[in-house]
C-alpha cells in the first residue's frame, strides 16, 4: 500500500530560484532564506520518499486565460520547465508517476473532485523553487517522480479553504487504496503574506502568518473556515494561494508532529514560510518491509535533531 | 455595464482579478502572454500602437498599456502575473513595477520590504468596517457558552 508519510510547507518566491540559477546564494541577503531550508534539505535526504505529490500554482506560463482549471493533476511522464520570460530554469526535467497520478485522478473524480487531467505540461517556479529548496540542485535528475497538482489561485475565486483541505483527505484515500508500497510526502506551496499587485503592493502580516502556521499544525479545521476575504485582506491579495497549503494538511493525519519551522521576512515581495509535519507513527513495526522501516527511524532521528535545533 | 460592487472591493489599494476583470481583460493578458515570444516582443517594440489592435482592446485599456500605466490596467482587468510580462519585455524588474504601481521609487520600496515590508494596520479597509484579523467572524458559539453555565 502507498501512504503518505509527511507533509512540507514552503513558500515558492521566483526570485528565490533566480538567486539559486545565478549563483547569488551566499549574499547575505540570500543566506538569510536558504540558511532556513538547510535542515529541511537534510530531513529530505534521510526521508527519501519514493513519489512526491506538489501542489502549486502555475503563473501564467502552462495556463493563460484561455483556460483556467481549478484543480489540473499531472498525469504526464515528464513536465519540462517553464520558460518564464528569461528562458526555462537550469533544473531537471520533472519526472512524473503516470500510473499513480492515473489512479489519484480516478480515485479523487469518483470522490466528487471533478478535477482536471493535465497530460501535457510545462511547470514554472511554482513547482520547482519549493523541489530546489528541499531536495537542493540536482544537476541531472531529481530524487524521485514528483505528481504536479496546479491549483488555480490566480483568479478569483480560487477553491474554498474546506474544499482545498477535503481533496486533500481524498488525495490520501486514493494514495492508501494504491496497491504498490510507496512512502510520499506532499508539499503545499505558496504565500506566506504578500501583496504584489496594486497600490497596496508590499504588505506582510508577520502575525497573521504565523497564526496560520500554529493552526496548520495544531487545529487545521479552523483554518477551513477562513473565508476568501480575509485572506485578501489580511495577508494580501496574492496571499490567497495559503489555500493550497491545506491540500497537503488535509493529506495528512489528524495529529501530526511539527519537526521543524522556518519564517523570514522579505524574499523579494513575500513572506517566507516553511514547515515540515510527519504522521504520526502509530503501528510503524506493524507488517512494514524493512527498508522502510530503516528509512522512516532514519527520518526519526533527524526530525528530533532538527527538533532540538529549533 | 458598470462593475458589480464586491464585498473585496472595500480593501483598499487592492483591484481583485475576479471572473468579471477576467472577462473584461482577457485582451489584455493575452497580449502580455504574446510577449513569451521573442518575435513578438519585437513587433511590439517596434510599433506598439499597431501591435495592440490585434487584441482586441477598448480604447482605455490600449491607453493604459501605452502609458504603462499598470494600476490601470489591473483595474480594467489585468493580472498582475501577465502584466509583468510587458515590465519584464520593458527590461524592469520586478520591483520597479511594485515601485510604480505603489507610487514609491524603487529604492524606497525595497527599503519598506526589508523593514518587513506595509503593516497590515491602516490597510484593511477603505470604509473603516473591517475589524482586525477574522477574529469578528468567528464568534464563539452561543451553545457552547451555554451549555458552560
Amino acid at each position: 500500500m502507498a501512504k503518505i508519510i509527511a507533509g512540507v510547507g514552503s513558500s515558492h518566491v521566483p526570485a528565490i530560484g533566480a538567486a539559486l540559477d545565478n549563483g547569488r546564494t551566499e549574499e547575505p541577503y540570500w543566506k538569510r532564506v536558504f540558511s532556513g531550508f538547510e535542515k529541511s534539505k537534510q530531513w529530505m535526504r534521510e526521508t527519501k520518499p519514493d513519489v512526491a505529490i506538489v501542489v502549486y500554482n502555475d503563473h501564467a506560463s502552462a495556463f493563460s486565460v484561455d483556460l483556467i482549471p481549478t484543480f489540473a493533476l499531472g498525469c504526464a511522464a515528464e513536465f519540462p520547465p517553464a520558460d518564464e520570460g528569461w528562458g526555462p530554469r537550469p533544473v531537471p526535467v520533472v519526472k512524473g508517476h503516470p500510473a499513480l497520478a492515473a489512479h489519484i485522478a480516478q480515485s479523487v473524480i469518483l470522490d466528487e473532485f471533478d478535477l482536471t487531467i493535465v497530460n501535457k505540461m510545462e511547470v514554472d517556479h511554482g513547482l520547482t523553487v519549493p523541489m530546489n529548496l528541499l531536495f537542493g540542485q540536482p544537476k541531472d535528475a531529481w530524487p524521485c517522480p514528483v505528481i504536479p497538482l496546479a491549483v488555480n489561485v490566480v483568479m478569483y475565486p480560487p477553491p474554498t479553504g474546506h474544499r482545498c483541505y477535503m481533496l486533500g483527505k481524498a488525495i490520501r484515500k486514493a494514495v492508501e487504496s494504491y496497491p504498490e508500497d510507496l512512502e510520499m510526502v506532499i508539499f503545499g506551496t505558496g504565500g506566506l503574506s504578500h501583496q504584489i499587485s496594486g497600490p497596496r503592493a508590499g504588505l506582510i502580516n508577520s502575525k497573521w502568518d504565523k497564526a496560520f502556521l500554529d493552526n496548520l499544525s495544531k487545529d487545521p479545521k479552523k483554518l477551513t473556515r477562513i473565508p476568501h476575504i480575509d485572506y485578501m485582506r489580511e495577508a494580501g491579495a496574492e496571499g490567497i494561494e495559503m489555500v493550497m497549503w491545506l491540500i497537503m494538511r488535509g493529506a495528512l493525519e489528524d495529529q501530526v508532529d511539527e519537526v521543524y519551522r522556518f519564517y523570514t521576512v522579505p524574499a523579494s515581495n513575500t513572506a517566507v514560510g516553511h514547515i515540515i509535519l510527519e504522521n504520526r507513527r502509530r503501528g510503524a513495526g506493524k507488517a512494514k518491509r524493512p527498508a522502510a522501516k530503516t528509512k522512516r527511524a532514519a527520518a526519526r532521528n533527524t526530525s528530533q535533531a532538527v527538533r532540538r535545533g529549533k | 455595464m458598470a462593475r458589480k460592487e464586491q464585498e473585496y472591493d472595500d480593501i483598499p489599494g487592492t483591484f481583485v482579478f475576479d471572473a468579471e476583470r477576467s472577462r473584461e481583460g482577457y485582451g489584455i493578458n493575452m497580449f502580455c502572454m504574446s510577449l513569451m515570444k521573442d518575435e513578438n516582443r519585437k513587433a511590439f517594440k517596434a510599433n506598439e500602437a499597431e501591435y495592440l489592435k490585434k487584441f482586441n482592446l477598448t480604447p482605455a485599456q490600449t491607453e493604459a498599456i501605452l502609458k504603462r500605466d499598470y494600476n490601470r490596467m489591473l483595474e480594467l482587468g489585468g493580472n498582475i502575473y501577465f502584466t509583468a510580462k510587458l515590465g519584464a519585455t520593458d527590461g524592469h524588474s520586478f520591483q520597479h513595477l511594485a515601485a510604480v504601481m505603489t507610487g514609491s521609487s524603487q529604492q524606497d520600496y525595497a527599503a519598506m520590504m526589508l523593514a518587513g515590508g506595509r503593516s497590515v494596520e491602516g490597510n484593511r479597509s477603505r470604509s473603516g468596517k473591517a475589524k482586525p484579523g477574522s477574529k469578528s467572524k468567528s464568534k464563539p458559539k452561543s451553545k457552547s457558552s451555554a451549555k458552560r453555565k
